[in-house]
């Protein structure tokens, strides 16, 4: 009987498995086939090499918006990252139980808000900031990626606190046994230990930031220009994706061409997740 | 008075409302070697655990009166707890190694307490796995993962990197309960060796293990320091009649 149920989930589990793995499969494959037909009309280099985004006059460089999403996700991970797992270790070791009962539930709570709510705090808030300081309008790569600092801060840190309160006590009295300060316990032993965690927080954090459109787009300015300072309006893939798509028909040139532009976002992510796994594999002994 | 490492002084603790140390009063000699026996939840970790602040660690426990290490008060709010804890190493319960090579496991103490060469770090790495037996083991594997080691190696490893910091106390709780026969026996030589140097406790189960290697034999009940004495007066003319009856095994 056992057996049989055992077998019979093992069935279960493998089918459901295949039939996700088909369904992504087949995302990839329809964006790609889409995608490629651009090459029919631009050449690769053109499409990868060039800056120049002029569908109306048949160029189709992307360049702008490929190095706008790098550019942008970077920054996003470099302002969020260091406050996310600095926030992680306070909730996690040096927060009273009260505090962090009070801010565990409120950071999850960020978790959930709309991109919507961030794009238009970016906008009546950082944009106008960013115009005074520098003297622009203030839309720009510095407006997204402080917003989208902000919005995957909360995803970073809590998968982060989590990881660093899931490592053994043991090990952390293991090191203050030794004579080690906190932060010397922190940093070289809960830290490390925690970090395959954290890593996992960063790379939700890198796709959801990556991968968002909707309060970019308020803020960012796009214009299908390289930025030449904080306050340059730019455009980044899924910007100019949402911008033109409504605007293309099935099948044409623009069209495709904005499916190649899913489909290099859908591989970008990809090889910054692949990237980031090996770098913490080999970090590991 | 000169020879005495530690002394503990009207000694109570508790886990919230739950007292697990009534009123201890000990006194351990410089070079010695003391046992702590008794029955399990008696009390042996926590009292070990107050003698080097481990128990700071945890939420909720209060502590009062006195534990002297060296004529030095240890719950005096001037000391040091990382200073006392360089010199009152421990062995946990269970092993605790670091996720991380074997080499970086016992180099962790030396490092974080300053010291970088390349030469010296070699030198005490292998020195102290030579001194908790471990070094004909895992001599050609130091860059692999602790975590790949059988239990009881990790528990002489853990032995190993307290030794790499050199204490001059080392505290160990049941240190070879996961051990096969023949490294309890390295351990137990090894105990008998660092004897001059350092001021040992060591909690065990064993009665044998206790009368073998350990020169004074505390019992302990519920929470009571019943007896303490020298090992051989305790197992052979026990004054309480409860430990006698521990130790004949007729309880616990
Ligand atoms: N962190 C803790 N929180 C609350 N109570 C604790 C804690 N640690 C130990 N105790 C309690 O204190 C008492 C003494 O425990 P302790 O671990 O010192 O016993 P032990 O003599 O070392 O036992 P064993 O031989 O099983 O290791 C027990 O009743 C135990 O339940
Ligand atoms: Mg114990």
């Amino acid at each position: 009987m056992s057996k049989r149920t055992d077998r019979l989930m093992r069935g279960v589990f493998i089918a459901s498995a295949t039939f996700v793995s088909i369904i992504i499969f087949s995302i990839i494959l329809f964006v790609g086939k889409q995608g490629v037909q651009t090459f029919r009309d631009v050449s690769p280099a053109e499409f990868f090499f060039s800056t120049d985004w002029t569908p109306l006059e048949n160029r189709y460089g992307a360049l702008v918006f490929i190095l706008g999403s790098f550019l942008l996700t970077g920054l996003a991970l470099l302002f969020a990252v260091p406050f996310a797992v600095g926030g992680a270790i306070f909730l996690a070791k040096y927060a009273p139980s009260w505090v962090r009962e009070i801010l565990r539930p409120a950071v999850d709570l960020f978790v959930g808000i709309p991109s919507v709510v961030y794009g238009l705090v970016g906008l009546t808030v950082f944009v106008p900031w960013i115009g005074k300081a520098t003297g622009t309008a203030g839309f720009g790569v510095l407006a997204a990626a402080l917003i989208l600092a902000i919005m995957i801060l909360p995803t970073i840190l809590s998968v982060s606190e989590d990881a660093l309160r899931t490592i053994s006590r043991s090990l952390e009295e293991g090191s203050y046994a030794l004579g080690a300060t906190r932060w010397q316990t922190i940093r070289l032993v809960l830290l490390p230990a925690a970090s395959p965690g954290v890593l996992t927080g960063i790379i939700l954090g890198m796709g959801r930031a990556i991968g968002e459109a909707m309060a970019v787009q308020m803020v960012i300015g796009n214009a299908p220009l390289l930025p030449t300072g904080p306050g340059s309006p730019t455009s980044v893939l899924t910007t100019e994706i949402v911008k033109d798509m409504p605007n293309s028909i099935f099948g044409s040139t623009v069209n495709n061409a904005l499916f190649l532009m899913s489909l290099v976002l859908l591989l970008v992510s990809l090889v910054l997740i692949l990237l980031i796994r090996v770098i913490a594999s080999r970090r590991e002994v | 008075m000169t020879s005495e490492k530690i002394r503990v002084q009207d000694l109570n603790l508790y886990y919230g409302d739950n007292q697990a140390l009534h009123d201890i009063q000990l006194s351990v000699k410089k070079g010695s070697i003391t046992a702590f026996i008794g029955p399990s939840g008696c009390g042996k970790s926590t009292l070990l655990r107050t003698l080097n602040r481990m128990n700071d660690l945890i939420d909720n426990v209060r502590i009062t009166g006195k534990v002297y290490v060296d004529e030095q008060n240890i719950y005096d709010n001037q000391v040091d707890v990382v200073q006392l804890r360089k010199h009152v190493g421990m062995v946990f319960q269970r092993p605790n190694p670091f996720p991380m090579s074997i080499y970086d496991n016992i180099a962790y103490g030396p490092r974080i307490h300053g010291i970088k060469k390349k030469r010296d770090l070699d030198e005490i790495v292998e020195r102290s796995l030579q001194q908790a037996a471990l070094w004909n083991e895992v001599k050609d594997r130091l860059k692999k993962s602790a975590l790949g080691l059988s239990g009881g190696q990790q528990q002489r490893l853990c032995i190993a990197r307290m030794l790499a910091v050199d204490p001059d106390v080392l505290l160990m709780d049941e240190p070879t309960s996961a051990l096969d026969p023949i490294s309890t026996l390295k351990v137990e030589e090894l105990t008998q060796t660092l004897k001059s140097r350092y001021t040992i406790i060591i909690v065990t189960h064993n009665m044998q293990q206790a009368a073998r290697i350990s020169d004074y034999t505390v019992f302990f009940l519920n929470g009571h320091l019943v007896e303490a004495s020298e090992t051989n007066a305790i197992f052979t003319n026990p004054k309480d009649k409860r430990t006698e009856d521990y130790i004949t095994g007729r309880f616990g």
